[in-house]
């Protein structure tokens, strides 16, 4: 049974893009076939993260007004063979999509692909709307800050009203928290919300912290998802919420700083 | 019985009946002057031509039967066709004109099944849950109970008492006719009383609320002192001044 991803946070500018790159990414290397869609339509940023911006043709609001058929308009990335981009338009807006077009795409997805990963446009309106409307999971993408905090709070509560599953009384989305730009250093400045500060007032169950990198604007500015930079402390933390979110058991490595990261390391196992 | 499954699940389905509710427009007539009701018919039509091209329409003919006035449904049905409206139904007939109606292939509907339906719908719509209440005061007060957090950007409202098991953040917004009970901690506003309850009170695990009212009088987090901040308290009203105080009474 597919499963649909819907990357999320209300706030703009907290990592949705190169999380959905990286976990959509992260899914296809474990051997799923995956595609990811990029909702932004107008400010089309996911076909430069994952480096297939050359190759774009047809988008997803072709495939909506049915002037593309789905398999004209899906990119095969040139990384991993099971994994399919589907870009945003950039040149109409938001008003492009509507409720019953997106949902068709996603059932023709469905058929083909085991996961389906929804990089949400930011703000609360109908884009981002219409990206976690169908989801069955949600990562909530938050920065340790506290407008970011406040807005995936909001956007928690609109997944547990306006979703298609919380119209239909289904069982709701899973949510899970992702903690991106995380700096243990100045959490101990007291210049940043903790783990345990954003857990109390989201209430959510962490799948990943993702430090505070250089790696991710190299790995933006040259069209290669993070994850596929093992060296990476941001790389391998993405890898570890793809495992993790496939059930595997891993511990938490980048919340407390690098001292103690590496005496774990040397030290421990 | 085995043949015709078998012939069932081969042949693709061809049609299904479904229930399915329609908003159509009733004429409701007060007069069996058929003149009269063709003039003011055509009237309210020069008002939206295009409205009414084609408009399927029921005819109520309950007013005038109270009255015990008798109509010539045929008459009637041609004025309203000649109208350009199409009629789907009527209602309210005696047995005389059902059969007429019936004659002219035109559906009967019962006087109850549509209207009263209608007008619950309508009173559900308009006139929210408080007011059903003023209406039966001494009906039965219901406990709204919430285990789900309330995000930023909620708003719950009861009738009743309210008690919610989760977080409510800030941002948000919870409203009791009767009192609030929060056992986690209150970040958001929370108004107890607010149809005037002044005996309401608000009960939490944990205040950190940004606004706290009982039948409209009320603190915001910048007048609420540090000394009852992050603690189990209970609010109540005493001569139009806010109480707060720790729920465990240390004597």
């Amino acid at each position: 049974m597919a499963r649909i991803i819907v990357v999320t946070s209300g706030k703009g500018g907290v990592g949705k893009t190169t999380t959905s790159a990286a976990i959509a990414m992260g899914l296809a290397k474990k051997g799923h076939k995956t595609a990811v869609i990029d909702f932004d339509v107008g400010l089309r940023n996911l076909d430069l993260i994952m480096g297939c911006e050359r190759r774009v043709v047809y988008d997803f609001v072709n495939v909506i007004n049915q002037e593309a058929t789905l398999n004209q308009a899906l990119i095969r990335d040139k990384n991993c063979n099971l994994l399919y981009i589907l870009p945003a338009s950039q040149t109409r807006d938001k008003d492009a999509l509507s409720l019953e077009g997106v949902g068709r795409v996603l059932d023709e997805l469905k058929k083909d692909f085991k996961y389906i990963v929804c990089d949400s446009p930011a703000g609360i309106e109908k884009g981002a709307h219409l990206a976690m409307y169908f989801a069955d999971d949600a990562f909530v993408v938050t920065n340790p800050e506290v407008s970011s905090v406040r807005d995936s709070d909001r956007m928690l509560g609109i997944l547990a009203s306006k979703s298609r599953r919380a119209e239909l009384s289904e069982e709701p989305i899973k949510e899970y928290l992702l903690l991106t730009r995380y700096s243990p250093d100045r959490v101990k400045l007291g210049e940043m919300l903790s783990v345990d500060d954003v857990q109390e007032i989201l209430s959510l169950h962490l799948l990943g912290v993702i430090p505070e990198s250089k790696s991710v604007l190299n790995a933006s500015n040259s069209g290669t998802p993070v994850i596929l930079d093992e060296k990476s402390d941001a790389g391998q933390a993405y890898a570890d919420i793809v495992a993790r979110y496939l059930g595997e058991n891993r511990p938490h490595r980048f919340i407390d700083d690098k001292k103690g990261f590496f005496r774990n390391f040397f030290g421990g196992k | 019985m085995s043949i015709d499954s078998q012939k069932k699940t081969n042949m693709q389905s061809a049609l299904e009946f479904k229930s399915s509710t329609f908003s159509v427009p009733v004429l409701v007539l007060s007069s069996v002057d058929l003149i009269l009701i063709e003039q003011q018919l055509q009237e309210k039509i020069n008002l939206a031509p295009e409205f009414f091209r084609n408009s399927p329409v029921v005819l109520d003919l309950q007013e005038i039967n109270k009255h015990g006035y008798d109509i010539d449904v045929t008459a009637l049905t041609d004025i309203i066709r000649k109208a350009g409206l199409l009629p789907i139904g009527m209602r309210g007939g005696n047995i005389q004109q059902n059969k007429q109606a019936l004659e002219l292939l035109i559906p009967v509907y019962s006087i109850h099944s549509g209207s009263e339906l209608a007008e619950n719908k309508k009173q559900k719509k308009i006139t929210p849950a408080p007011k059903q209440k003023a209406d039966s005061d001494t009906s039965v007060i219901t406990t709204t109970l919430i285990t789900q957090p309330i995000r930023s950007g909620q708003r719950i409202y009861a009738e009743g008492d309210l008690v919610i098991l989760a977080q409510v953040s800030a941002g948000s917004e919870i409203m009791a006719e009767g009192n609030i009970h929060v056992y986690n901690t209150l970040r958001g506003r929370a108004m107890a009383g607010v149809r005037g309850n002044t005996e309401a009170r608000i009960f939490c695990f944990d205040l950190q609320a940004e606004l706290i009212s009982i039948a409209g009088n009320y603190k915001v987090s910048e007048d609420l002192d540090e000394t009852v901040r992050n603690k189990p308290v209970q609010i109540y009203l005493q001569e139009q001044a806010l109480i707060i105080k720790d729920i465990v009474q240390h004597n």
